[in-house]
């Protein structure tokens, strides 16, 4: 049943963002390209997604086991360091230069785009690097995602 | 700066981005978990028991959403502007991002935002500050694409 749910998740979650317009990467630079021929639709992806969201994880928050009887799982680090600061400009660099961001590259292998395959295989390749650093060094301790 | 309205899809953003709200409610909902693909695929390169199968369940979703959509509507454009070394380049760059600062424009920029978290804000407004920078570099400085 849990599985069938993650599915449908995955599912519903893939056909939002092909109608969004997310997974044209010339749609995705066209909104970060702020200072040129700017197409402000993708912020209207983010408030229709977080319009929905906000009223979900105000019931979330309010149980203690999902519809399934699941534990349900909220992040709980806090911290406004350096790993989330840096990590995340750094992402926004890749996410300039293609346009792709994980759930839309994921999305394009599906519709059989061969850049979608190689982009997701550079993104586990970057992972990897990243899980290699932090087994490799103690301090950097890998920490949940949110 | 001068919005593209030839470029601007109101509606369908606004439809793509309710449906991805859907998405996300029901995960946290039904399964008790962030629809969040960064952490999502990364659990899969350090696997733990029992921990696998649904992240492989919401990732084949996604995969499959192209597939499925195809089988009763013509999918939406998809237009692809970088070259495939560019495209390994920005999934690499994604990848060790998105790890090290736990999360990506779904983990942060919807879930996050949706949970009200300080972390997730300060995040996506770092990815979408680097974002728009790399384009209008790309873009404008050094006269690539768009």
């Amino acid at each position: 049943m849990n599985l069938v749910f993650a599915f449908i998740a995955g599912l519903v979650f893939g056909i939002g963002i092909l109608i969004a317009g997310m997974a044209n990467p010339a749609k995705v630079l066209g909104f970060l390209d702020v200072f040129g021929a700017w197409d402000p639709s993708l912020g209207l992806v983010m408030a229709g997604a977080i319009a929905v969201g906000v009223m979900a994880f105000a019931l979330a928050k309010r149980r203690s086991t999902s519809l399934l009887g699941q534990p349900i799982n909220l992040p709980t680090n806090r911290q406004l360091d350096r790993r989330l600061i840096g990590g995340s400009l750094l992402f926004g660099v890749g996410w300039g230069i293609a346009g792709i961001c994980p759930a839309p590259g994921v999305v394009l292998m599906g519709a059989g785009q061969f850049e979608g395959v190689f982009f997701v295989l550079a993104m586990l390749a970057g992972m990897g690097v990243y899980e290699w650093v932090a087994t490799t060094s103690t301090p950097l301790q890998a920490k949940p995602t949110a | 700066m001068h919005i593209a309205w030839d470029q601007f899809t109101p509606y369908s953003a606004l439809t793509g981005g309710l449906i991805i709200g859907l998405a996300v409610a029901l995960f946290i909902l039904v399964n008790g978990r962030i629809a969040g693909i960064t952490g999502i695929v990364s659990g899969l390169l350090r696997p733990k028991p029992k921990d696998t199968a649904w992240r492989v369940a919401f990732i084949l979703g996604l995969v499959a959403a192209p597939v499925l959509y195809q089988l009763v509507a013509t999918l939406p454009p998809i237009e692809i502007d970088a070259n495939l070394p560019m495209i390994v380049l920005a999934g690499f760059i994604v990848g060790i991002g998105t790890r090290y600062g736990s999360g990506c424009t779904s983990g942060h920029g919807v879930c996050g935002l949706s949970r009200l978290s300080p972390r997730s804000l300060v995040a996506t407004i770092a990815f979408m500050f680097t974002g728009v920078l790399t384009v209008y570099v790309l873009r404008h400085l050094i006269g690539l694409g768009g």
